[in-house]
């Protein structure tokens, strides 16, 4: 594995000697928190109440006195409140699915876009990408950064780029086969039913197909699906890893020694917390990823938490790059949900179902894995309100249900219909999840 | 002219429909007709008992636990022979009518009809239609005699 040859895009920073990079980060973090301190008065009044004065920031080791930034906060200062740049020197939103209702929502400046597109840059190169390749997206293009990620990184390697966006695979495929695409990018779910749909068609990828690595991620997988992906479409399946809030899809990437995530350590810093008391914890021990942005203007990150559990090393990898690693991410520590790379919380099914009109807040819900598809059921009891004599009635309450998740979370889900007390109550804490995926 | 139906709520489980009749069955109420409509996932059962029964009958699905409600159906005699049924069909559709849902009562009279129960699109219109046609109604009387 190590004897292959693996590309750097930037070697200055992705090798830099890592006692330089502490230097940057810190010098980057001081100027970001200066910035972040005059701009952003929500996050001014936290510092002052946390008694922390911009001055007091004055090097990587004083970032555990800042005051952590939550994705609630996103939503209580949607859409522009946290924006530290003015309005005019914004180029683009982007946005994901909130804990309620409302989606999130970040604004890029020209600055923010092209750093994006530089780690962007880098994740594609690591996975053997150059200016020869052809890039197919199949992240949708759209407000979710997955797309738009993959094509600016492809886009500044000089690489062929074929904008497909999420969905038909079977025009997928023929693309694929047409034009001769290289380089893959999409989710490892859609990766693997990709693949299965081209061996369905007696499509040799070894002979008919030109593919040779992919750069998979908006959802957690694993190495079994890295094999069978790997082996399906014989390819290098590298994970790659981003969130809107931080910039999107390269944040931090695999190289193709596939052994953690190479973090782009000059954009943000990464630490590991103890999820219940806030306290750092040294690279390799599990606790939850927290990210500061040290580059973005538009909207920078303080000490973002990403809910999401894993281990740093800062191990140096055989690739040659210095940047720490992330491991998997194993699990969550609040009940966020991934389904079909969207980001779903139960407590957005529960605002849907509340505001329903004669629909019980009841509900439970059901994830699972078919044909490589997540699933997911909702669970709703029947009341007296929703009842009718004749089927059509009922499936019109089903379908309406049904039509208003999905203008909130984004994606098409099962709605069930329950009978009434069937769903477990409890004090205190619900159980309003069953993830039966394998995982 | 129009008669009492129950309609439930059932989930579409293992053991739910017996649960129900057992329920029924337990305090004392005979099922005169009985129809399920079903979907992947849930079902309907609709249920024509004696009008003595009906408010037994919901008091112990509420108790059971179950959503059930009262509501109003046409039942008609068709000729029990070949085309019988078509002819009252025919009826309907040439009234511009439609048929939501249609079962028959469990029970043989022997008197040579059989009795459809009907769920209209419009039922007033339809009740209108078939005394006009000569189409025989029972009442909620002659349905607990049957």
């Amino acid at each position: 594995m190590s004897a292959r040859e693996h590309r750097i895009y930037n070697p200055a920073m992705e090798c830099i000697d890592r006692e330089e990079l502490r230097k940057l980060q810190g010098k980057r973090l001081v100027e970001t928190v200066k910035r972040e301190y005059e701009n952003v008065p929500m996050y001014r009044a936290r510092m002052d109440a946390a008694g922390v004065k911009p001055e007091d920031i004055r090097g990587l080791d004083d970032l555990k006195y800042l005051p952590f930034m939550e994705k609630t906060d996103l939503r209580d200062y949607y859409p522009f409140d946290l924006l530290a740049s003015p309005k005019r020197d914004i180029v683009r939103i982007h946005g994901s699915s909130g804990t309620t209702g409302k989606p999130i929502v970040s604004g890029y400046t020209r600055n923010d876009v092209d750093v994006w597109s530089e780690m962007m840059a880098r994740t594609l190169t690591a996975a053997g990408c150059t200016s020869e390749d052809i890039v197919q997206v199949c992240y949708g293009l759209g407000l979710f950064t997955g797309g738009f990620g993959a094509y600016q990184g492809a886009d500044k390697l000089g690489a062929m780029v074929v904008p497909m966006s999420s969905g038909n695979t079977q025009r997928q495929i023929m693309m694929m086969k047409d034009l001769g695409s290289t380089i893959l990018c999409c989710t490892p779910s859609y990766a693997t039913y990709l693949g299965e749909t081209i061996r369905e068609m007696g499509i040799d990828p070894e002979k008919d197909l030109k593919l040779k690595a992919g750069c998979f991620g908006a959802e957690p997988w694993t190495e079994e699906m890295r094999e069978r992906i790997e082996q399906l479409l014989c390819i290098d399946a590298c994970d790659i890893y981003g969130l809107t809030e931080i910039a999107g899809p390269g944040v931090a990437f695999e190289c193709l020694e596939k052994h953690g995530m190479h973090i782009n350590e000059d954009h943000v810093i990464a630490e590991i917390i103890n999820p219940a008391t806030g306290e750092q914890l040294p690279y390799g021990m599990p606790g939850e990823l927290v990210f500061t942005t040290i580059t973005k203007t538009g909207m920078p990150m303080l000490r973002y938490r990403t809910h999401d559990i894993c281990t740093l090393t800062d191990d140096k990898c055989a690739c040659g790059r210095t940047l720490a690693r992330m491991g998997r991410i194993t699990g969550r520590t609040d009940d966020m949900l991934v389904i079909r790379g969207v980001n779903v919380f139960p407590s957005q099914i529960e605002s849907v179902l509340v505001s329903a009109e004669g629909v019980a807040p009841h509900y439970m819900l059901i994830v699972d894995r078919v044909n490589n598809s997540d699933t997911l059921e909702v669970q709703v009891e029947m009341t007296e309100d929703m009842f009718s004599d004749t089927i059509g009635h009922i499936e019109n309450v089903r379908k309406y249900i049904t039509g208003q998740i999905k203008s909130v979370v984004g994606i098409a889900t099962n709605v069930k219909l329950v009978a009434p007390k069937s769903i477990p109550r409890s004090e205190g804490k619900a159980k309003r999840v069953i993830d039966n995926r394998k995982l | 002219m129009f008669i009492k139906q129950i309609s439930v709520f059932l989930e579409n489980t293992v053991g739910a429909l017996r649960e129900l009749t057992e329920l029924l069955g337990k305090g004392g109420i005979d099922l005169l007709a009985l129809s399920i409509a079903d979907t992947q996932s849930f079902g309907i059962v609709r249920l024509i008992v004696s009008s003595a029964d009906v408010d037994k009958a919901m008091q112990l699905l509420k108790e059971g636990g179950c959503i059930a409600k009262v509501n109003h159906v046409i039942c008609a005699a068709v000729p029990d022979r070949p085309l019988g049924l078509c002819e009252l069909l025919t009826v309907i559709e040439q009234a511009d009518l439609s048929v939501e849902y249609m079962y028959s009562f469990l029970r043989n009279t022997g008197d040579g009809q059989a009795h459809m129960i009907l769920r209209l699109n419009d039922g007033q219109k339809a009740a209108r239609v078939f005394n006009m046609k000569n189409i025989t109604l029972l009442s909620q009387e002659d349905v607990d005699k049957l």
